[in-house]
């Protein structure tokens, strides 16, 4: 987990370059995006406890709902959507 | 299935200082031991990233130790449900699996509470320590402007995180009056290594205000936050900001050992000087049975580890450091005891419950926890009353009595698979 070779993954189809033992969460605010998902009501939210509670920065990885975002590392090629 | 022999003596949830020193402590003594944690690295949430970042000593040591032990690591791994002694149902990759254990140490840590005001929930704001874990692996924060605000201890280790990794830190605002930090000080007398720590922290935030008796009211901003109000309960002003780092203070994560049926006390689980629980076999160890840092959490690990693999007599040898460690914890709670004026920082309008969007307005209508579930869906979202449980027991004295599995969100072939094994379910509802 050193923080050395870089890695790519997508967001919303877009490519970034991450360094390894980066969170998807963190590669996320990386890529500028503001917003992870949007509430009941609509409402714009993004990661709170970053500790994998809260449930904020939940996130599709692979395909896959509903993971969390900040306990999760970045795998090559792993394409992310934020849920909009 | 309970004449099968347990597939581990010992089982340790929550990979933390104190899961760590458990597993370790039992490991070493040849016990066949698993460490299971819901996520990819050692360390819990106050050692994340320290593989990552340079070691900090103490966490270097006792991952070498557990590398070095047989015990066994599940990592990324969900413990959802305990549906009966001896047998955890969990999570891994959205796979179930079983865990079977003979003796049980929970150490799950705590949580930052985090009391509603309005614009809490706009994007950039996260708590103090929530915040800090985030950048440790990779969240940019280099250029930004960063108010720091809430209590406790956490708040100075964030700032002074957040300003090595390039944030501007405005200011740090403690809602805790300068008269009680003072105590608290001298209490820190006793314990040099924790006053050195204070001290470097201070040191690496020159030029940056720590301000007491001061709290957050309102962060405004459309789709992310652009400003924060402070008060010192006469004044309000606002700061321009990017970041609102924002906690006030820990709570227990006792889900797990309440779904286990173990008895709680103030909100901590109640364990006697073995760091045994309520219910025979299970122990608990670390910020679960109390706030106190990761030193105490250390000390507790071990204790439970020795006890649960019955080295009493090593366990017995621990007691003065967790005593000491344990005034420590006192002085800690009476030095950051939220004021309460707090309570009322959240408006009718106000969302007190995130995952469905519940008002304070909405909560009023009802006189309890249980009835604010079953009317308006409060605390029945993916984080199952994590972040608003605790507020609203805050602000409107409710007590969450119970927990019902599963305690983690979870696929319901996962939860199915404890009575219908083998069988080609596809429901992937949550």
């Amino acid at each position: 987990m050193r923080m050395s070779s870089p890695l790519y993954v997508t967001i919303n189809g877009r490519p970034i370059q991450v360094p390894t033992g980066t969170t998807i969460a963190a590669a996320i605010a990386q890529a500028g995006v503001l917003r992870f998902r949007r509430s009941v009501f609509g409402h714009p939210r993004a990661p709170l406890c970053g500790m994998g509670t809260c449930m904020e920065c939940r996130v599709t990885i692979n395909g896959q709902a509903h993971c969390r975002s900040c306990q999760t590392l970045c795998v090559e090629g792993m394409e992310i959507r934020t849920d909009d | 299935m309970t004449e099968h022999p347990p597939e581990f003596e010992i089982v340790v949830v929550g990979a933390g200082p104190a899961g760590l020193a458990a597993a370790c402590s039992a490991a070493e003594a040849n016990h066949r031991v698993a460490l299971v944690d819901e996520t990819p690295w050692l360390g819990g949430q106050i050692w994340r990233g320290q593989q990552a970042t340079g070691p900090l000593a103490s966490a270097a040591k006792w991952f070498a130790r557990f590398q070095r032990s047989r015990a066994v690591l599940f990592d990324r791994t969900t413990v959802i449900a305990a549906p009966e002694p001896g047998l955890l149902l969990a999570e891994r990759d959205g796979q179930p699996s079983r865990i079977r254990w003979a003796r049980l140490v929970v150490a799950t840590g705590a949580r930052e509470l985090f009391l509603p005001f309005p614009g809490w929930t706009l994007p950039g704001v996260m708590g103090a320590g929530g915040l800090l874990n985030l950048v440790k692996q990779g969240w940019p924060v280099r250029g930004q402007r960063v108010v720091v605000a809430g209590s406790g201890p956490l708040l100075l280790a964030a700032a002074e995180g957040f300003a090595r990794h390039g944030a501007r830190v405005i200011c740090i605002a403690e809602q805790a009056p300068r008269s009680a930090l003072a105590r608290f000080g001298l209490a820190l007398c006793q314990h040099p290594g924790k006053l050195w720590q204070a001290f470097r922290l201070r040191r690496g935030l020159r030029g940056v205000p720590y301000r007491f008796g001061e709290w957050p009211i309102r962060a405004e901003g459309a789709e992310q936050i652009r400003s924060v109000t402070l008060t010192d309960g006469c004044r309000t002003w606002t700061h321009p900001c990017d970041l609102l780092a924002c906690g006030f203070g820990l709570v227990p994560n006792a889900e797990l050992a309440l779904a286990l049926g173990c008895a709680l006390q103030e909100g901590n689980v109640r364990v006697d000087h073995w760091q045994a629980t309520s219910v025979p076999n299970i122990f608990c160890a670390g910020e679960t049975t109390g706030i106190a840092g990761a030193d105490s959490a250390i000390i507790q690990g071990q204790i439970a580890g020795y006890a649960a693999s019955d080295q009493r007599a090593r366990a017995e040898a621990l007691f003065a450091q967790r005593a000491a460690w344990q005034r420590f914890s006192r002085s800690l709670a009476q030095a950051f005891v939220l004021r309460p004026e707090l309570k009322s920082i959240a408006t009718d309008e106000t969302v007190v419950c995130r995952c469905e969007d519940v008002s304070l307005g909405r909560l009023r209508q009802f006189t309890a926890w249980r009835e604010a579930k079953l009317h308006a869906r409060c605390g029945m979202g993916p984080c199952q009353g994590r972040v608003c449980g605790p507020a609203a027991k805050w602000i409107l004295g409710w007590g969450m009595e119970s927990v019902r599995p599963p305690i983690c969100p979870a696929k319901v072939r996962s939860l199915v698979a404890e009575q219908i094994t083998g069988s080609s379910l596809t429901t992937d509802e949550r």
